[in-house]
C-alpha cells in the first residue's frame, strides 16, 4: 500500500535523524560538549555550518615556508574588498584567509560599529584562537552582586573549580603557580619561559610595586609535554593556520578524536541550524531544524537534550528564530533579556618602549606565548574611578630586518646592518572589563538577508564612561609601569577598537538565578525548554578581564554532566 | 590569535607605515581598486637593478638572487590600491629621469657608484617626503620600492636562509640564548 510505504519511508527517517543529543557548533564549547556528551554513552549528532576540515590534512600552508606564499603573508586589494571586516586589524593574512567566513555570504548590521571575525568551518574558531587560558575567582563571580550590576551570577568559584580542572588536565594548559588570589592555579603542565628581558622586568616590577603586581609567563593551551596522541609545541609560532603537531588545543586535535573515539559521533558539515523545535505542551525542545548550506534542503533531527554551541551571538541568533509561535522574541526572550547584555574585551591600546642593554642575549625559537600581567586595579584595596580591571598581554623581543634605521640608507652598510637583530624591545596590550549593560544588544534585522535568506544580526552596542576611563588608566599605568622599570622611549599606544573586535564576544543569554532577568539557570538550561543548554559565551553574566575560552570549557563539562545525569532521572 | 604580530606590526608603524599594508595601519580609506598598467620585463630588470642597489650581493646572496623585481611587480599588481599603483609605475620613470639629470646616462647604464649615489639621494628625498606629507597625499616612490625590496628581500628563501636565520621547527625555547656580535638575526 502506497500510505504505508510512505509512513515506512518517514519512519525510517526518522530513526536515522534521531539522537540522544545534539550539538550545535563545533568549536571550542561545542567541541567538549560533543566529547563528554559521547563519553558517557549518547549517541550524539555534532552540526556545523561550514565546511569539514580535517586535523593536519587540511591545514595547507602550515608546512609551506614563508617565501611559499605570492605575497609573503599580505592579503590583496581584492581580498580588501571582499572582506572589510577581517581587514579592520590583524585577523586578514594570507595563509588563513580560506579559514574565515565569508562577509559577502554572511552579512551583519551595524548599528553602531562592531566587528565580528567569525570562522564557519569544523572546529570553528578553536583553530584560530589566541589559546590564552586564565581562571576565573570569586572576585569575578561576585563582583556584579557586591557593585550592585545587572544581576548576580548563579553560580560561584567552587562550583567550576573541579571543572576547570578536569578539563585543564586533558586540553593541556601550559602555566606557572602563583599563588594569586584573582588568578587561580589550575593543572597545569610546565610553564613556557620568560625570555631574559622580561624576567628583568619581572623582578623590577615586583620590587616597585612590592608584589603587588606581577609580570608572569602567559598560561596557554600549547603543550610544553606530549600528550597521548599529541605532540609537544614545536615553538613555531603559526598555531592559527592549524598544527600539524596536534601541539595547542582545538577541536580537531583535542576533543573531536575523543569524541570518534566512542563510536557515538556523527559529524554533519554544511548544516545551519535554523531553529530549536519546541514542544510547548512539554515545555521542551524535540530537535533541531537544519538547512543544508550546500542544497538548501531543510532536515529535522531529533533529540532529548539540545547543547546550542554556536558561538555567542549565533547562540542567541539560534534561540532568536526559536519558538517564535509562543515568544514573538524567541526562546528565552520571556526573561526580557535574550539578545542584551553584549560584552567583549576592549583591548589594542598599551604601550611600547626599548631595553638598553642584554646585547649578548637573544632568544631560540617562536614562543607562541608572552607575558601575562594579571588584574591590579580595583582589588585588594586599589580604588579607581571606574569599576573592575584590565590584564596585559605583551612581550620583548629583539627588533628584526623591519626596523627602521635612521642613518643607514641603502647598500650594503643597510644590508649588513639589517643582517644583526637589533635592540631589546617590549609591548604590551591591555586587556579590560566591559559591563554587562541592558542596551548592549543584538537583534534579529528582517531586512537583510544572508546567502540562504536568513535573517542578519544587529549589533548595536558600544563602550560607555565606566570603559572608557579604564582605557586612560590602562594606557596610564602601562607607561609608568614600564617607565618605574627602566625601560627607556616610552611610547603610550591605542589603536582602533569595536566591540567585537577582542573576539571575546560575550552574553546575550545570560545565566542567572531568576527566569524574570535571565535566560539560563545555574547549569546552562535555558529556563523555558529545560532541555537545550547554551554553553558557550552566550551565558556569560559578566565578562572579567581573562581570556574566557577556558570558563566556557569548564561550564560546558559541567553542564554535560549535569545534563546526563537528569536524563538518567527521567528530569528532562 | 597571533596579538603579538599585531605588536609588530604596530611596533613597524612607528616607522612608516607599511604601504599595502593593513588598511587600519595605512590609514588609506581610498576604495582599492586593480588598476589598468603592466610591468613589462624591462621594468622588471630595472627593479630588480634598483633592489640589488638597495641589497647588494657581498659575500652573501643580494636581491637580483631573491628575484624581488619580480616579487615587487606582483605586489604592486595585487596589494596597492590604485592610487598608490600609479605613484609606483610614475616612478620608474621619474627614478630614470633623477638618473639621466644627475649622471647624463640611464640607470640601466650608470654605474654601481652612480646608482648608489642616486637612490641615497633619492631615500632621503623620500623620508622628508614620508615626514611632511599630509594624510591623502601620495606616497613616495623610493619608499615604496625600498620597503618592497627589504620585504621581498628578507622573506625570501636566499634572504631569509643565507643571509638571515631561518629554523622551519626550532623543537623548544630558550630565552636567553647567547648572542655575539655578527651573529645573524632570525628569519622571523
Amino acid at each position: 500500500m502506497p500510505d504505508s510505504t510512505k509512513v515506512n519511508i518517514n519512519n525510517k527517517a526518522d530513526q536515522q535523524n534521531t539522537f540522544d543529543a545534539i550539538v550545535v557548533g563545533s568549536g571550542i564549547s561545542g567541541g567538549w560538549a560533543a566529547k563528554e556528551l559521547c563519553e558517557k554513552g549518547l549517541k550524539v549528532l555534532m552540526l556545523e555550518r561550514g565546511r569539514p576540515l580535517e586535523h593536519v590534512k587540511d591545514y595547507k600552508s602550515a608546512s609551506k615556508e614563508k617565501w611559499e606564499f605570492p605575497h609573503r603573508g599580505s592579503t590583496t586589494v581584492v581580498q580588501k574588498e571582499k572582506y572589510p571586516v577581517l581587514h579592520r586589524g590583524w585577523a586578514a593574512s594570507e595563509p588563513i584567509m580560506d579559514y574565515w567566513t565569508n562577509e559577502e555570504d554572511c552579512p551583519y548590521t551595524e548599528k553602531k560599529p562592531f566587528t565580528w571575525w567569525r570562522s564557519y568551518q569544523m572546529g570553528g574558531r578553536s583553530i584560530l584562537w589566541g589559546r590564552q587560558s586564565y581562571r576565573w575567582s570569586d572576585l569575578d563571580f561576585e563582583a556584579n552582586a557586591k557593585e550592585g550590576i545587572a544581576i548576580d551570577w548563579p553560580i560561584r568559584y567552587k562550583d567550576l573549580a573541579q571543572w576547570y580542572d578536569y578539563v585543564e588536565k586533558f586540553a593541556g594548559i601550559s602555566g606557572s603557580s602563583e599563588g594569586l588570589p584573582q588568578l587561580p592555579d589550575g593543572q597545569f603542565l610546565p610553564p613556557m619561559e620568560l625570555n631574559i628581558v622580561e624576567k628583568d622586568v619581572a623582578a623590577r616590577i615586583k620590587d616597585k610595586y612590592k608584589g603587588s603586581r606581577h609580570l608572569i609567563i602567559g598560561r596557554v593551551a600549547n603543550l610544553t609535554q606530549a600528550i597521548p596522541g599529541r605532540t609537544a609545541c614545536q615553538f613555531r609560532n603559526r598555531c592559527w593556520e592549524g598544527c600539524p603537531f596536534g601541539g595547542y588545543f582545538s577541536t580537531q586535535s583535542s576533543t573531536l578524536p575523543a569524541a570518534m573515539k566512542t563510536g557515538n559521533l556523527t559529524v554533519r558539515p554544511f548544516s545551519i541550524v535554523t531553529r530549536i523545535v519546541y514542544d510547548k505542551d512539554a515545555r521542551k525542545a524535540t530537535g533541531v531544524e537544519v538547512l543544508d548550506a550546500e542544497t538548501n534542503q531543510t532536515y529535522q533531527y531529533h533529540s532529548k537534550i539540545v547543547f546550542v554551541c554556536a558561538s555567542s551571538l549565533n547562540s542567541t541568533w539560534v534561540l532568536f528564530n526559536s519558538a517564535t509561535d509562543i515568544w514573538p522574541g524567541g526562546l528565552g526572550s520571556s526573561s526580557g533579556e535574550l539578545g542584551h547584555n553584549v560584552m567583549d574585551h576592549h583591548y589594542n591600546l598599551g604601550a611600547f618602549g626599548m631595553i638598553e642593554g642584554f646585547e649578548d642575549k637573544y632568544v631560540y625559537g617562536r614562543r607562541a606565548n608572552g607575558f601575562y600581567i594579571p588584574r591590579f586595579a580595583n582589588l585588594f584595596g586599589d580604588k579607581r574611578d571606574y569599576l573592575r580591571g584590565f590584564g596585559y598581554q605583551g612581550s620583548a623581543s629583539r627588533q628584526g630586518w623591519s626596523r627602521e634605521i635612521a642613518e643607514m640608507n641603502i647598500g650594503a652598510g643597510l644590508k649588513d646592518a639589517l643582517t644583526e637583530p637589533g635592540p631589546w624591545t617590549i609591548g604590551a596590550t591591555g586587556f579590560g572589563e566591559i559591563l554587562p549593560y541592558h542596551d548592549n544588544k543584538i537583534s534579529l534585522d528582517k531586512n537583510k538577508k544572508d546567502k540562504w535568506g536568513l535573517p542578519v544580526l544587529e549589533m548595536d552596542a558600544e563602550l560607555k564612561d565606566n570603559e572608557l576611563k579604564m582605557r586612560k588608566d590602562i594606557v596610564a599605568e602601562l607607561k609608568a609601569m614600564f617607565e618605574a622599570s627602566g625601560i627607556k622611549n616610552v611610547y603610550p599606544y591605542e589603536t582602533y577598537y569595536s566591540i567585537g573586535q577582542g573576539i571575546h564576544e560575550m552574553g546575550t543569554a545570560r545565566m542567572g538565578r531568576d527566569p524574570k532577568t535571565s535566560v539560563l539557570n545555574d547549569h546552562n538550561q535555558v529556563w523555558d525548554a529545560k532541555n537545550v543548554f547554551v554553553t558557550d559565551g552566550a551565558c556569560m553574566t559578566s565578562a572579567a578581564c581573562q581570556n574566557p575560552s577556558l570558563t566556557y570549557m569548564a561550564l560546558t563539562a559541567r553542564a554535560a554532566d549535569y545534563a546526563v545525569e537528569e536524563l538518567k532521572k527521567n528530569n528532562i | 590569535m597571533e596579538r603579538r604580530e599585531l605588536l609588530k606590526l604596530i611596533a613597524l608603524a612607528t616607522g612608516t607605515a607599511f604601504i599595502g599594508g593593513d588598511l587600519f595601519l595605512s590609514g588609506c580609506k581610498n576604495a582599492p581598486a586593480l588598476g589598468g598598467a603592466t610591468f613589462s620585463e624591462n621594468d622588471i630588470g630595472f627593479l630588480d637593478e634598483v633592489a640589488e642597489t638597495i641589497i647588494p650581493k657581498t659575500t652573501t646572496p643580494g636581491a637580483k638572487d631573491a628575484a624581488v623585481g619580480t616579487f615587487m611587480t606582483v605586489m604592486v599588481n595585487d596589494c596597492y590600491d590604485k592610487k598608490d599603483q600609479q605613484t609606483f609605475h610614475e616612478g620608474i620613470k621619474k627614478l630614470d629621469d633623477a638618473c639621466q639629470k644627475a649622471n647624463n646616462t640611464s640607470f640601466m647604464k650608470a654605474t654601481p657608484e652612480q646608482r648608489t649615489s642616486l637612490l641615497t639621494t633619492l631615500d632621503k628625498e623620500a623620508k622628508e617626503h614620508a615626514k611632511s606629507k599630509g594624510k591623502d597625499d601620495p606616497n613616495h616612490y623610493f619608499t615604496m620600492m625600498k620597503q618592497l625590496t627589504l620585504f621581498g628581500f628578507f622573506t625570501s628563501k636566499p634572504g631569509a636562509t643565507q643571509v638571515l636565520r631561518h629554523e622551519a621547527v626550532p623543537g623548544h625555547y630558550d630565552g636567553a640564548l647567547p648572542y655575539k656580535k655578527g651573529d645573524r638575526a632570525w628569519a622571523e
